[in-house]
Order: C-alpha cells, then structure tokens, then sequence
C-alpha cells in the first residue's frame, strides 16, 4: 500500500504549490508579480512563515544550556533541524553540520580554520573562473597571508569548466579544490564528483559551493565525497541569516575553533580554556535559533516534493525561456553549457542591464542584473554584466510567456 | 535663458504628472529625456570624468563661460542619461551662485525614490553632488 507521502509525491502540481507562497500574489506596478530572482532568495512557503511566528509565540527561549522547559524545546527544535539537514543531505552524523550565517559564513569558517592550520607558503588553492566572490576573496585574503598561490580552473565561452585543465593545476602543491556545484551567473552544473575525485587523487581536499545547487539538485555528501559542502537556507525556501557548513568529521576535529565565546567552550579559566565538542566547537554565541528551526520546515517542504517532477519543471521553464529568449533580436544567451539548472542569463545589443531590469520592473518581473558578484568571470566574458532570469518551484510556463512576450516588446520600443 | 530654475522645475512636475503614476511610462520618459542630450564627444569620456558613486557609467564634464556653467554628459544606460539630462536641463547656463543656491525640489515632487529606486536615487544624489562641486570650484576659481 502506498504510503501517505508516496501518494502525496505523485501529484506534483505547480499551482498548488504555488498557493503557497503568499508573496507571489501580489500586484507591483500594476502587473500581477512574476518573481524570477530565484538564485538571488527563493520566496518562502506558509509553513516557513507560519513556522518562525509559531516559535517567537510559543517556545522562545536561549538554547543549550537552560534547565526550565522553553529552553528543553527551544534546544530540541534546533537540534531537529541539524538532523532534518543531515537527512536531506545524507551526512553520515549530525555532528557533522554546523549552523553558520549562510554560504559565505561557511566558506569563511574553512578558510579561517582549516585553511589557517594547514595552508603554507607555496602551497596552492584551486577554484574556478566561475566562482561568487565569496568563494574567491576569502581564499585570496588567506592565501596571501600564507603565501600561497591561487590557481584559477577556466572557462569555456559556452560556461563550461575546462577539466583538461584542472588536470593540469592540480599537484602535489594542491591543498584545497574550492568549487562551485552550479554557477549563480550562468546556471552550468559543474562536474564536481568529477572533480572532486581528481582533487582526492592528488591528495587535496574539497570544499562545494552548493549555495545554487541546493535548491535544484539532490546532494549526498557521501557519494560525492566532499570534504565540506556549503549552502544557505534562504536560497532553499528558508529564512535568511541561515547556512550550513557541512564537513568530515576527521577534518572538522582537527580544525581549530574560529570564533571564541559562550557554548563552544568545555571549561575556561584564565590559564587555558578547553573547546566543546563538534558541531559546538564552531557555534560560539548564541545562534540564530528562530530562523534555524524554522529551516527545518523549507526542508521538509522540499523533502515532500517530488524532486524528480520539480527538475524537469523547472528544466522546462529554463528550455522554453532559452529558446525564447534566443529568437529575440539583438538578445545573446550567457551561459549555454550541457548541463545547466535554473538560471538564464543574457544581454541586449541595443538595452543595458539596468535599463532593462527597470523596464521588466515596471511590468512586474523581477529579475537580477549586474556582475552577480562574479566579476572575474565578466571579465573572462568580456561582458559587463547580464540579465538573469532564474526559476524555482512555483514559477508556471503562463510567466515564462508573459516574460518572453514582454522583453520582445522591450526590444522593440526600443528599436524606433 | 528665458526660463527661471523654479519654472524648469515646475515644468518637469508637469510633466511627470501627466504620466499619471505609471510606472512603465514614466521609465520610458525618463529615457526620452536622455535623448534630448546633445552628444558628448568621446575624447570627454575618460576616467576622470565619471562620477563617482553610480552603478551605471556616468560622464560629466563641464566650461565655464561668460560666468555661466555649462554641462556636457553622457552614460552608458538609457535610465541614468535621462536622469542627468533632467539636472542639465534645470542647471544649463546658470551661475555658480544660482546652481549652489538651488533648492531642487522637483525630485521629492515626481517621487523619484519610487521611480528609480534606492540604488539609483544615490547614483542620482552623486551626479548632483559633482555638478554643485564643479559650481563651487568655480566660484572659487573666480572669486563670484
């Protein structure tokens, strides 16, 4: 017999879901709300909302170290959400996810950690030419500090990483491989398990940057075989100010703390203070308790979805905008590789970015424009910067016209 | 120079009023206005005469004659090159003391925050900022 879930993830309806999320029903500037910013934050569903009130009215307490009973449920909410993120990321304990501030704080937190003890002088970090500056700057301000070098993997024209090349990066001098799964500028979904064996081949660690993918593709850590694996929770249908850092155990015991304070400590005294156990070890102060158990909810939202059902909607969504988009005069695609999720970048020969976010504002879309904090790679490109349409869950094929309809217009009143 | 500053301004009023609020058609008379703007030679636009704290690219280069000020702009988008036109329209050919003494009303009036947005309302600020500069640089410059 079919369990509740099973049945529940046979019926994979856009407009159910889409009833929602109850930011998409609005009007801006007229026009009914087209929400295409998804790589920027994903709107949140009712139960997330519904999630963060229910915790400020019922169970708001300090966690960790409280006796009375708010502070028993408050603790017991927000360990329900480390092992709600170990499930849906198939870590093999809890203790192997640290809550962070999102993406960039995890990115941080190995950099000032692991990439502090064990980088020295001519060691080398690898990343790609594809990277957010969050997962280049950190690298570059240790790097320096160590004299280390910085090797950068490049990139095809199509937005395809050059694995050719990596190859030819990689050594004995690799310390760390800092990758992106999915590229936030170009959508391309880069080969990391690929990658990552190519990395541990040559004896170096790898860190993910799943701040893109989380949302699109289902992760397992364990058959990818990461090292530490980063995303945020905001990007996931989640509240903001919320990230995970995943990472091996053994790494994550050998590295030392980062930040000092309450609750990541065993004993202080003023001789010599003695660290908590993982994941406190990297949690000092009081966390962001609200918003992590209220993540637990975004999870189980996308754990009650058919996933498979999800990406080929939104493969779909992503085609049809591609195509569309490409038959437009004058408009060039950004970021055409094989394997791509969830984003489409392009640019107009006659309209610059800005002016058209503007004019696609007015209509009632959002989309992003500018360098997406990738301007390494607009350098690469030759580009300034780019619209980006990007989707998620609840956007419909109707926006996806509405969309293609309105920036063939654009172009055209612009033409006279 | 027919016209005074205040009635430039009002004039602008006028005109953004007609647009009624809409949002698309306000954006696309702001670029019209930019295309008003008398072209800028290429060998002004350098380094040196962007202004500072814009996202877009902004030129501005400027003379002083017969104790006037006159501006000569560009930009690299359309949104951004009609907001300047509109502070070239108002400040063309005026006198350092009027161009430092005016009090620029018309941007709360046509609600230029809603138009254009945060981003782009600072960017506007700067361009205001360096045009009123050049005003008092000059000002200086002659002892007016």
């Amino acid at each position: 017999m079919p369990t509740l879930t099973a049945v529940k993830k046979n019926k994979f309806d856009v407009l159910s879901v889409r009833a929602k999320f109850p930011a998409l029903h609005q009007q801006v500037n007229g026009h009914p709300l087209v929400y295409f910013d998804n790589a920027a934050t994903s709107q949140k569903p009712e139960e997330v909302i519904d999630a963060l009130s229910h915790f400020y009215k019922n169970d708001n307490a300090n966690i960790h170290r409280g006796i009375h009973t708010l502070a028993e449920r408050a603790t017991a909410e927000y360990e329900k959400t480390r092992k709600a993120v170990q499930s849906f990321i198939y870590a093999g304990e809890p203790e192997e996810i640290i809550f962070t501030s999102g993406t960039t704080g995890s990115i941080n937190l190995v950099v000032q950690t692991y990439g502090r003890k064990f980088l020295k002088e001519d060691d080398e970090v690898i990343i790609s030419a594809m990277e957010h500056h969050s997962n280049i700057v950190p690298w570059q301000m240790i790097c320096e500090e160590k004299g280390a070098k910085l090797k950068v993997i490049p990139v095809t024209k199509r937005g395809e990483l050059i694995l050719e090349e990596y190859k030819k990066l990689l050594s004995s001098k690799t310390k760390i491989v800092s990758i992106v799964y999915v590229s936030n500028t170009l959508g391309t979904i880069n080969p990391v398990k690929e990658i990552i064996d190519m990395a541990h081949h040559a004896g170096a660690k790898v860190l993910v940057d799943a701040a893109q993918a989380i949302i699109h593709i289902p992760i397992n850590v364990q058959d990818l075989d990461c090292d530490f694996l980063a995303f945020s929770g905001h990007k996931v249908y989640g509240p903001s100010g919320t990230g995970v850092l995943y990472g091996k155990r053994e790494l994550l015991e050998a590295m030392p703390p980062w930040q000092g304070g309450g609750e990541m400590i065993k004993e202080v005294t003023f001789e010599k203070t003695t660290y908590n156990e993982l994941p406190y070890k990297f949690e000092a102060g009081t966390p962001n308790i609200a918003d992590v158990v209220t993540m637990k909810y975004a999870i189980d939202f996308v754990e009650g979805l058919d996933r498979e059902a999800v990406a080929a909607h939104e493969h779909h969504l992503l085609q049809k905008t591609m195509e569309g988009l490409a038959e437009i005069e004058g408009i060039r695609l950004i970021g055409t590789a094989k394997h791509k999720t969830g984003v489409a970048s392009f640019i107009s020969d006659r309209i610059h970015h800005f002016d058209m976010g503007m004019m696609l504002d007015a209509r009632g879309i959002a989309i992003r424009t500018g360098h997406h904090c990738t301007e390494p790679l607009m350098n690469v490109l030759g580009i300034e910067g780019t619209n980006r349409a990007s989707f998620a869950v609840y956007n419909t094929e109707e926006e996806v016209d509405y969309f293609l309809g309105t920036v063939r217009e654009i172009v055209q009143k612009k033409k006279k | 120079m027919n016209q005074t500053i205040n009635e430039i301004q009002n004039e602008v009023v006028d005109e953004f009023s007609m647009l009624g609020g809409d949002m698309e058609s306000t954006v696309f008379y702001i670029m019209e206005l930019g295309n008003h703007l008398p072209p800028m030679d290429e060998r002004y636009k350098v380094k040196e005469n962007l202004v500072k704290g814009c996202q877009s690219k902004v030129w501005l280069s400027t003379y002083f004659k017969d104790g006037k000020v006159f501006f000569l702009a560009d930009s690299n988008t359309d949104v951004t090159k009609g907001l300047i036109s509109m502070l070239i329209r108002i400040w063309n050919g005026r006198t350092p003391k009027e161009i430092l003494g005016t009090d620029l009303y018309f941007i709360d009036k046509i609600g230029m925050q809603r138009v254009v947005g945060s981003q782009r309302s600072n960017g506007f600020a700067s361009m205001i900022r360096q045009m009123k500069l050049y005003a008092l640089g000059y000002q200086q410059q002659h002892a007016l």
